[in-house]
């Protein structure tokens, strides 16, 4: 059905006939007619953030908690310029947004204006796909092919740049029925005598081994009980990126553990010995491959991605696969079981006897203390006290990023969120009001560090406003700890600029924002505050101080393979452990 | 231990090979800015960039851009110009088969007496027709492979050769296939 109505009432209407329910955003003058209309009806809430970062970061978390397409308004120039960080971040993860821009009236376009930028120019390689709406007449078919763009194929932003005449224009709206792109069709089956022949490489496999990333979790669900369903049909151990953590469950026994520069020394030394990879919407990703020349030299290589310029873009394949996890996994289920495949058992046997060899040299271990708080064991006592509830985590991006990777065991996918690709410091706290905000009832734990967390505590406000009882669990070592763990390794432990002098009092940062502020520093007190932490029905701002010497283990060094890791407790020196050339790395 | 990265090494092992890609465009703004900024953007290499509509009904633009890399790169350059949602289609004109590429010049010389007539005579054995004329200048008008107009741009030099302007090149496949 078609209505006359103007361009800024044809954005809500778009909105509510695409689902939106939340658009997270911020006022200023060349969106004013699209806020108007907002004002004037409930099709849509808007959530009121404190800046144009945080409200893509909080659509972000919106959208991998629910699968749903995060939407966002915000003003021209400062207020699409701010957006550009979150922009990049959800390109980089794969995240489906669309960002709503207001830009001057269309003939001051070129001219300098007041808070006018090239949203487009300056979004264009940050984004899936952007526009600049010229015409009222095209505004309908822009806004939906926007979503459709944003949540089909390899999900990822789009912006929709609006200039304030069109917003004032009067036009007809209805829904298209067309899209306009003819060359876009993302493809989702994937090629059948491939799949065959990867199914046959996969029974004759003997040392087999499943790398999956974020690909399996915006598939959707259903991609990961196909991939459990597999994974139990073939016996084979599975590894997962960071991306990928929760698309199978980590209490299972073929679960290794994530891999990468991070990663356990199982999952590592198995993806380096392996004969057979099967990588299902994963990137081979630097942090993943680590040496590039060293990187599981031994295996055949299948690789599953919806996107064919992931495919032998850092690693040669020999099975490529384009198209849709979910797709593929169903029609690699469906052959396993038809052809009455089965694993060569002995070698399954040997196998799994070699990874158990790894599995006990137990490369996570640290050494607790009754003192101070050990990092490693605050996640453990916050995945002990909430494994039971309905919880979601999010963090921010550090050391703290890397022990929640490590130590909190994600049993369902959708329940982490994380900034992987871009590394974006500050994304945990508005991701979590994004996650509160379609998780009302759920508890929602940004795992945060002292020094990330401060890139957006401005966010804390919209948390208070809108009543989202986020938790933020602050690991404070007083140090950007990632940096001081690279200064120490590779820059002689001069440790430049990553100490932070002056931290807020983090207890009374958060009364002063209306909210809860909890101070922990002994590990005897840390059950009894997370309980204290879960209990409240409001923002939490948890100070849970912590040993500001430990590092992140095991760890890839730069300039070396999978099976070359350090580990915490080992006697070479991290020094000596890069060469020259490895510290030019990053 | 050898210097390699957590970055891929750049990969030496290839060598480096030059391809002409016909891609097909939506006709729309903003989307040659997409095409340059994809290869500035990942540091890929234009040795000759062309473009216009060549389908007025359907508003669909043909570019066709002469780069150079390993073929892991290229198959790169390939997917990355699929992946945008104006490009509906990648060719490589290179490898799909035979095809034919020219290229148009506009080569303007200045000079009197012997080297002028020198000039037109080697004009004539290039084929290059002269499109304007004065008495002392010409303007030619030349096409054919690029290897063909670089030569005879090289002949034009001693001649009193003022300044060049090229079209890059454009290609299309032999056959009764379109693309």
């Amino acid at each position: 059905m078609s209505k006359d109505m103007t361009g800024a009432e044809m954005v809500i209407e778009a909105l509510a006939d695409q689902g939106v329910q939340h658009v997270f955003g911020y006022p200023g003058g060349a969106v004013l007619p699209i806020y108007d209309a907002i004002f004037q009806q409930e099709k849509v809430r808007h959530i009121l953030v404190r800046h144009e970062q945080g409200a893509v970061h909080a659509a972000e978390g919106y959208a991998r908690s629910t699968g749903k397409v995060g939407c966002v308004l915000v003003t021209s120039g400062p207020g699409a310029t701010n957006a550009v960080t979150g922009l990049t971040d959800a390109l980089c993860d794969s995240i489906p947004v669309v960002v709503i821009t207001g830009q001057v009236p269309t003939h001051l376009i070129g001219n300098d204006a007041f808070q006018e930028c090239d949203t487009v120019g300056i979004t264009r390689p940050c984004t899936k796909h952007n526009y600049l709406v010229k015409s009222i007449d095209e505004l309908p078919r822009v806004l939906h092919e926007a979503f459709h763009i944003a949540a089909s194929g390899r999900p990822g932003p789009v912006v929709v740049d609006i200039p304030k005449d069109i917003q004032f224009a009067k036009g007809t709206y209805s829904k298209p029925r067309e899209f306009a792109h003819q060359g876009y069709r993302p493809k989702l089956k994937g090629d059948l005598n491939r799949i065959k022949q990867a199914v046959e490489l996969m029974a004759r496999a003997k040392r087999p081994l499943f790398y999956t990333g974020g690909g399996i979790v915006n598939s959707g669900p259903n991609a990961s009980t196909l991939l459990r369903e597999l994974v139990k049909l073939t016996g084979f151990p599975i590894t997962s990126t960071l991306m990928g953590l929760g698309a199978y469950q980590a209490s299972d026994p073929q679960w290794l553990g994530m891999l990468g520069m991070h990663g356990t020394w199982e999952a590592n030394w198995a993806m380096h010995d392996c004969d057979l990879m099967i990588c299902i919407g994963a990137r081979f990703d630097d942090r993943i491959t680590g040496r590039l020349d060293a990187f599981s030299p031994g295996s055949t290589k299948i690789h599953v991605d919806i996107d064919p310029s992931s495919i032998n873009k850092n690693v040669k394949v020999d099975v490529p696969i384009i198209g849709d996890c979910a797709h593929v996994l169903e029609d690699m289920v469906r052959l396993w079981r038809a052809g009455g495949v089965q694993a060569d058992k002995k070698a399954m046997g040997e196998w799994w006897k070699q990874i158990e060899k790894w599995r006990a040299r137990k490369s996570l271990a640290y050494r607790n203390s009754d003192k101070i708080i050990k990092p490693q064991y605050a996640i453990q006592r916050l995945y002990e006290l909430t494994k039971d509830r309905d919880t979601y985590i999010t963090t921010e991006v550090g050391q703290h990023q890397m022990w929640a990777a490590q130590f909190y065991g994600f049993q369902e996918p959708n329940r982490w969120m994380t900034s992987g690709g871009l590394g974006t410091m500050g994304y945990g706290l508005p991701a979590a009001i994004g996650v509160q905000l379609a998780h009302l009832k759920s508890l929602v734990v940004d795992i945060a560090g002292e020094a990330s967390v401060l890139m957006n505590m401005q966010e804390m406000s919209t948390a208070v406003q809108h009543r989202l009882p986020v938790k933020i669990f602050v690991l404070n070592n007083q140090y950007m700890g990632m940096v001081r763990q690279w200064q120490e390794l590779l820059h002689g432990g001069r440790y430049a600029e990553s100490y932070t002098h002056s931290l807020p009092d983090f207890v009374k940062l958060a009364e002063a924002y209306h909210a809860v502020g909890i101070r922990c520093e002994k590990p005897g007190d840390l059950d009894g505050a997370i309980g204290e932490m879960i209990k409240v029905d409001r923002p939490v701002i948890f100070d849970c101080v912590v040993d500001q010497n430990e590092n992140c283990f095991p760890m890839i060094p730069s300039g070396r393979a999978h099976n070359e890791m350090l580990l915490g407790d080992s006697g070479e020196s991290v020094e000596d452990a890069i060469t020259e050339e490895g510290k030019m790395l990053v | 231990m050898s210097s390699t990265s957590h970055y891929p090494a750049a990969p030496t092992a290839q060598g480096i090979e030059t391809r002409t890609l016909s891609v097909i465009v939506d006709n729309e703004p903003g989307v040659l800015a997409r095409v340059i900024g994809l290869f500035s953007g990942r540091g890929y290499n234009i040795d000759s960039l062309t473009v216009s509509e060549t389908e007025h009904q359907k508003h669909l633009s043909r570019i066709t851009i002469v780069t150079r890399g390993t073929p892991m790169v290229i198959e790169q350059i390939k997917n990355q110009l699929e992946r945008l949602v104006p490009v509906h289609r990648v060719v490589d004109m290179t490898v799909s088969g035979p095809a034919i590429q020219r290229e148009l010049a506009m080569v303007k010389v200045a000079g009197k007496g012997e080297p002028r007539v020198e000039a037109l005579r080697l004009a004539d054995a290039f084929r290059a027709r002269v499109i304007d004329a004065g008495t002392e200048s010409f303007i030619f008008e030349i096409t054919g492979a690029s290897e063909k107009i670089e030569s005879f741009i090289n002949l034009m030099l001693p001649l009193g050769l003022v300044e060049v302007s090229r079209t890059g090149i454009v290609a299309i496949s032999r056959g009764p296939e379109g693309m």
